[in-house]
């Protein structure tokens, strides 16, 4: 569903992305780990369109969608929830959402999956009037979350969901990210430092190092992988 | 009902406006001036709200506009009212109100083109460029209109004079009414909401499929139009007009309403003009302190209400809903 062919990025006279390539099936979770600076926000915000890359391509659909600006990426259903959970600080949870839904003209499947996003995630109807930027960090990403549901995406793609989030809500969200990949059928690109868990609820991972793809493999296989062990699982 | 109450309310306040316009010769020449002034100040706040309030940029530069609106419109006049006048059908009400109306327009139009060409390169970039770039278009329309020559049709750096005096309460007022009407309903529709995400935060806007280019410039091109309407309005009050009335100084005049209404805050900003242009009226015999007494007046509501005097609340927002 989502092809990534040779991406080259720079910011500036630093190159970030030395030509990273990779596949995302339909219907999949593939996970993507890596040192912190390895490159994993930055290849995601190229994909969605909010950097520029210098060359390679970015296939969704077997469209090239290389440098489109990103609010006609979004249009095309593939969804990025950037890293540091950037709710919209000064606006309501359920502004929020709205906004998620703000290329959609279907009130009636609006209503439904506004309805979806609280029953993923309860906490969000509970504080449905408060100001999104005075919830608190695990709310935020809860709503970062479901406010790109609300896009209707056909492909999310989600950079550290669990970033800075106590142990026992990081494993209620990957639940939740389960539900919404099985149960909506929306295909997952997943960025974690948690390479654990992440690897444990995809099919297939990678791992960047400086810019580029060291490895690539089932997730499963990773999760045996001596080096990926060593330097990502803790041993 | 409810979806026509903000309709009502604009033919309400155009009513009134034609009506106390009407009988605006039993007004004291002395208030009505400051009334006029009001109104001017509240369309260019009201105007730049859309910009620097709910939109989160920041323009330094909303007097170049109003000077582009005010020449355009006093060159229309002064150039071509007589003939447009008698094509209209001679003197008298209506074919001086169209005229007047059609130089206000193209006032009005010619601000907003060049809103537009400064705004284009400048709004693609994220952050205080557009504070730059305006505050330097400001200098730039005041140097190049001191240097052309002064029996040309800009009239060098003693500007125009002899201007109709065709600004009314009615003009006045209706313009505000009609401005503050369509910035209202431009921020509170469904597709308003991409200004407030613009304001609040680009990255996450853009990644929710908001074209945030898009926003800023038709924000920046609304407020442009409004700020050159308010020009023309200014200049055929006062009747004379020069390059220095447009300085940077102007700009902050504007700014400062504003912040103290409380950023993106209609009715907070309207309330700020008119207290800061009465205030400005009361400190006419001390102007060289005016410039101390509102950076205080900043500087203390900096420190007491750093959201304004009215601030745009959450709550507002959800009664709107
Ligand atoms: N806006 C920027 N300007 C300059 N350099 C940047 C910018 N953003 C990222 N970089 C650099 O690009 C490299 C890759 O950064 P990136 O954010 O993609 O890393 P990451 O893999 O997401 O790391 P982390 O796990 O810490 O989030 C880093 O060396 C970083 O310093
Ligand atoms: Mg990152």
């Amino acid at each position: 569903m989502l092809e990534i062919e040779n991406l080259e990025v720079s910011y500036g006279s630093i190159k970030a992305l030395h030509g990273v390539s990779l596949k995302v099936p339909q219907g999949s979770i593939v996970t993507l780990i890596g040192a912190n600076g390895a490159g994993k926000s930055t290849t995601l915000r190229a994909i969605s369109g909010l950097i520029k890359s210098r060359s390679g391509k970015v296939k969704y659909d077997g469209e090239d969608i290389t440098n489109l600006p990103a609010h006609k990426i979004v249009a095309k259903g593939l969804c990025h929830v950037p890293e540091g959970r950037m709710v919209f600080a000064n606006l309501t949870v359920e502004e929020n959402l709205r906004m998620g839904a703000y290329l959609r003209n279907d009130k009636a499947g609006v209503a439904e999956d506004l309805e979806f996003s609280f029953q993923m995630f309860p906490r969000l109807k509970e504080r449905i009037y408060q100001a999104a930027g005075t919830m608190s960090g695990g709310e935020q990403q809860m709503l970062a979350i479901a406010r790109a549901i609300m896009s209707k995406p056909r492909c999310l793609m989600l950079d550290e969901p669990s970033l800075g989030i106590a142990p026992m809500l990081v494993r209620s969200i990957f639940e939740q990210i389960v539900a919404i990949n099985k149960e909506r059928g929306i295909t997952i690109l997943l960025v974690e430092q948690n390479a654990n868990l992440a690897l444990a609820i995809s099919k297939h991972g990678y791992v960047l190092e400086t810019g580029n793809v060291l490895l690539e493999d089932t997730s499963e296989a990773l999760r045996k992988n001596p080096q990926v062990r060593e330097a990502y699982l803790g041993g | 009902m409810k979806q026509y109450q903000s309709q009502l309310a604009l033919i309400i306040a155009l009513a009134v406006s034609l009506g106390v316009s009407l009988c605006s010769s039993s007004i004291d020449d002395y208030y009505l001036d400051i009334m006029l002034n009001v109104g001017i100040n509240v369309l260019l706040a009201v105007s730049l709200n859309l910009v620097n309030g709910h939109t989160g940029q920041f323009s330094l530069g909303h007097a170049a506009f109003m000077a582009v609106g005010a020449y355009g419109s006093s060159i229309v006049t002064l150039e071509m009212g007589a003939a447009m006048i008698h094509v209209f059908g001679g003197h008298g009400w209506f074919a001086e109100g169209l005229t007047f109306l059609i130089a206000l327009s193209i006032g009005g139009l010619c601000a907003a083109i060049c809103g537009w060409m400064v705004g284009v390169p400048s709004l693609r970039l994220r952050g205080d460029y557009l504070a730059i770039v305006t505050l330097g278009f400001n200098e730039i329309i005041r140097v190049v209109l001191q240097n052309t020559s002064g029996d040309g049709p800009f009239g060098g750096a003693l500007g125009l004079k002899g201007i109709e005096p065709y600004t009314n309460f009615f003009w006045v007022f209706a313009t505000a009414a009609i401005a503050i009407y369509t910035i209202s309903a431009l921020v509170n529709s469904t597709y308003g909401r991409g200004f407030l995400a613009v304001r609040d935060d680009e990255i996450a806007g853009e990644s929710m499929g908001v074209n945030t280019v898009r926003y800023k410039v038709i924000a920046f091109v609304t407020g442009s139009f409004f700020a050159g309407l308010a020009g023309g309005l200014y200049a055929h009050l006062r009747t004379t007009i020069s390059p220095e009335g447009f300085n940077f100084l102007k700009s902050v005049d504007v700014v400062v309403m504003v912040i103290l209404g409380g950023m993106g805050s209609t009715v907070g900003v309207i309330l700020a003009a008119v207290v800061l242009t009465v205030l400005n009226e009361f400190l006419r015999d001390f102007e060289q302190y005016r410039m101390i007494v509102f950076s205080l007046l900043l500087i203390v509501m900096m420190i007491v209400r750093p959201q304004g005097l009215l601030p745009a609340t959450v709550f507002q927002r959800r009664k709107q809903a």
